[in-house]
């Protein structure tokens, strides 16, 4: 296939690439990704040729390799089609097997289907996988069925096709209507209305405009971006081809983070194959449009991801944010008019176009539309990429979907919207979610990570973690932020370590008052949240540290000591061989004893103690001093 | 490194995208480097040092040959990332940021790597090892050891 002059090429292409497609008995699809890469799904390929090679069943059985299925739990995986039977967590060895019983003699196999963690029923097919029975994957669908780094496998499942009716039926006004009256919100974390954006950006006068993909996934736990440019960066391309017919582009920028190898690879690899085929360059398809994408990679600054310092950047400059206005929309990059949206938001604009305005605003809440991708993870049993409708409630992401908390804990909290956001307790598990209602209960929606905390995560700690990354993050221009910032996580680190006095609540608070007001970006601005709602729902935590020097979810080092329970210990040596510093004394059969002068806290003993053994316990407060001083009075005593 | 510097052009939009490269062909940014970048873009030796201290991926000094990276994104945090972090600094005797006496390893950290499912993650010289514990340590550096 030569370059697309006019759509009925494309649509000859499409029905071209259907009837080349082999017609397999069985299809086998290997999730790949960089979680399914790094989990080993790349041996499990290698021996999946192998024994179809060895059994002569190439002309069979298909493998075909796609980008994150989302689950990521249960990497590596594969789905064997038609039946669509689900099989998690492989190894090479399993490969002949499965082969033989499954591929060859439709039996499925118990070993390696889905086990509920809480009921321990079991799931052979994906559709009856809870996991994916409430989800909406309007926008991850795909990703189970394209070869990211084929664009026939995208013009198959109606590629281009939206860019077609965009091109050839709409005019830019029409376009940016459907989108506005589609109700899509921005959904890199800040959710303005898409459509109204590109309108703004569209009425700018210039000779120049630019638009910009913002692929700087920076918050911590939120990976929803990196598996839609791994898994189906076609998507994303298509959309900011729209966008920018829309507002009247010709120069495109995607900015992604320099932490994402295979996206880069998988979005180079997209970009020379639109190219190649006419869906980028000049007179895309034909048409008199002209059009091109250059990819920037990030240098690994998390201020990057705020859209002034984004484009700071892409000028080859330090990513400083500066003052707004004027927006992005009026000055933005080399100071022209500049229309920056998310990755996720851009892989929506080819499902609206497709699909209308009016179908995609029926799913949602009545002011946030849509779905969105969330990645759950923390103490959850289902870890993995999650795409639900808005208005779905927590309860059912981590319960239904999530599949409930690790080793049968309790809930504490779940954190969202990374170090801009916020720590939402067990009391408001039935918030239905969208922009609006996270952002009530003290957090935003952010890019969409979700990190679930048990009765073992400690919130002082928690904050402490996201004031540290902030501060370490800030660019320093502005005072409040560069300073403010490091004293929060000065005070913080006080009261983790025992040094908490009355009156750093006050201060914290204060600080966060001017940190918020007196910076410039949203780093700053939102900085001081996750303190601000652990401090709002889980108060009585921070006052523990500070008045009884406790720590009661056991996490903070120097408010616990480690003790092995001389009644339960049964002398295997375990703990003994795995402390870094021997601080543990002992022999075979006999009680063990940790010097607590040498202890360095790590834990080593307290993972390895046999399950039926636990006689590594922590202590904190007064029972950890009264067991210090036990400790003390033995010593002296030898 | 005049000839090298000739296939960019000569825009200060090229300035991210030539100290990557640099980075990668040469492990570090010498002065030398930033002199003829300089004379390349035409811009000041000390604007280049300002935006190559201002990112995490250049690095004014050798590092090892070895690069280990231990993830410090939320979900590694919880699930025990510091204690990785801290064995490692155990075992090579360094600190993160440093380099061993011989050469062999550079420890770092980085904020998130967008594999939270998997992890505490840890990553050698781009090759990922998913749910690492303070006992899975050994095992990962010896393959690097020899």
């Amino acid at each position: 296939m030569e370059k697309i002059t006019n759509p009925e090429q494309l649509s000859e292409w499409k029905e071209e690439i259907l009837s080349r497609r082999p017609q397999y008995k069985k299809t086998i699809v290997v999730s790949s990704g960089t979680c399914g890469q790094a989990s080993g799904s790349l041996p499990v390929i290698d021996a999946l040729d192998e024994e179809l090679e060895k059994r002569r069943l190439k002309d069979t059985v298909g493998v075909e390799i796609t980008g994150c299925h989302g689950f990521c739990e249960l990497e590596p995986n594969i789905i064997i089609y038609p039946e669509e039977i689900f099989y998690g967590k492989l190894e090479p060895k399993d490969i002949p097997e499965i082969v033989e019983r499954t591929v060859f003699g439709d039996e499925v196999l118990d070993s390696y289907t889905y086990k509920e963690p809480q009921t321990g029923k079991k799931s052979a097919f994906q559709k009856d996988i809870p996991f994916y029975g409430k989800q909406m994957r309007l926008l991850t669908g795909n990703n189970f069925r394209i070869d990211p780094r084929s664009i026939e496998d995208y013009v198959r499942l109606d590629g281009y096709q939206a860019l077609t009716k965009v091109l050839f039926d709409k005019t830019s006004e029409e376009v940016i209507l459907e989108i506005e009256n589609s109700g899509l919100r921005g959904r890199g974390g800040g959710g303005f209305p898409t459509g109204r954006k590109w309108a703004i950006c569209r009425k700018a006068k210039s000779d120049e405009k630019y638009v910009i993909c913002n692929a700087d996934e920076g918050d911590p736990g939120a990976y929803m971006d990196r598996s839609l440019l791994e898994g189906n960066p076609h998507s994303v391309i298509e959309g900011m081809i729209i966008g920018a017919y829309a507002i009247g582009a010709t120069e495109g920028y995607i900015y992604v983070r320099m932490e994402y190898p295979l996206a880069v690879k998988h979005l180079m690899i997209a970009l020379e194959k639109a190219t190649q085929y006419g869906f980028l360059g000049k007179s895309i398809m034909g048409s008199e449009f002209h059009f091109n994408i250059h990819l920037v990679e990030g240098a690994g600054a998390f201020v990057s991801g705020e859209e002034t310092s984004l484009m700071a950047s892409i000028e080859g400059k330090r990513a400083f944010p500066r003052q707004r206005p004027p927006f992005p929309a009026q000055k933005g990059l080399w100071g022209k008019p500049t229309n920056i949206n998310n990755v996720e938001t851009w892989a929506n604009v080819p499902l609206i176009i497709n699909r209308g305005a009016d179908w995609y605003s029926k799913v949602g809440t009545k002011k946030s539309k849509g779905t969105k991708i969330f990645s759950l993870v923390g103490k959850i049993n289902n870890t993995g990429l999650v795409e639900v409708p808005m208005g779905i409630t927590l309860r059912e992401i981590i319960y239904d979907i999530g599949g409930g908390i690790k080793d049968n804990k309790k809930f504490k909290a779940v954190q969202t919207g990374g170090p801009s956001g916020g720590c939402i307790p067990v009391e408001k598990l039935d918030l239905p979610i969208d922009y609006d209602t996270l952002a009530k209960a003290g957090s935003i929606m952010g890019s969409g990570g979700m990190i679930v905390m048990d009765e073992d995560t400690c919130m002082v700690d928690v904050a402490r973690y996201f004031l540290n990354f902030t501060q370490e993050e800030s660019c320093g221009k502005c005072v409040p932020c560069r300073i403010g910032t490091k004293q929060m996580v000065n005070i913080l680190t006080r009261i983790t370590e025992g040094g908490g006095e009355e009156g750093d609540i006050k201060r914290l608070k204060d600080l966060s008052k001017t940190i918020k007001t007196g910076s410039l970006c949203g780093l700053g601005q939102t900085a001081p949240n996750p303190v601000l709602t652990t401090l709002r729902y889980f108060r009585k935590e921070y006052e523990t540290h500070i008045r009884e020097k406790s720590c009661p979810a056991l996490v903070c080092k120097a408010l616990i000591s480690y003790y092995i329970e001389p009644d339960k210990c049964v002398g295997c040596l375990l703990c003994l061989k795995s402390c870094p510093v021997d601080a543990i004394s002992g022999e075979r059969k006999k009680v063990h004893v940790i010097d607590q002068d040498l202890c360095i806290k790590c834990g080593a003993c307290f993972d390895v103690c046999p399950p039926k053994v636990t006689a590594v316990s922590k202590y904190t407060g007064k029972k950890r001093k009264s067991i210090l001083k036990k400790d003390s009075l033995k010593r002296a005593k030898r | 490194m005049e000839k090298y510097l000739k296939e960019f052009a000569t825009e200060q939009k090229e300035l991210i995208h030539i100290l990557h490269k640099t980075q990668a062909e040469y492990g570090y940014i010498s002065p030398e480097v930033i002199t003829a970048i300089s004379k390349h873009l035409k811009i000041s030796e000390s604007e280049i040092y300002g935006v190559l201290t201002f990112y995490k991926a250049f690095s004014l000094e050798p590092r090892g040959e070895h690069i280990v990276t231990v993830c410090m994104g939320t979900a590694c945090h919880v699930r025990g990332g510091p204690q990785v972090a801290e064995e490692m600094e155990r075992k090579l005797n360094i600190k993160v940021g440093q380099t061993t006496a011989d050469n062999k390893f550079t420890l770092e950290t980085v904020n998130c790597l967008g594999c939270c499912a998997i992890g505490p993650v840890v990553v050698v010289d781009g090759k990922y090892y998913s749910q690492i514990t303070v006992k899975k340590i050994d095992g990962i550096l010896k393959d690097y050891k020899e």
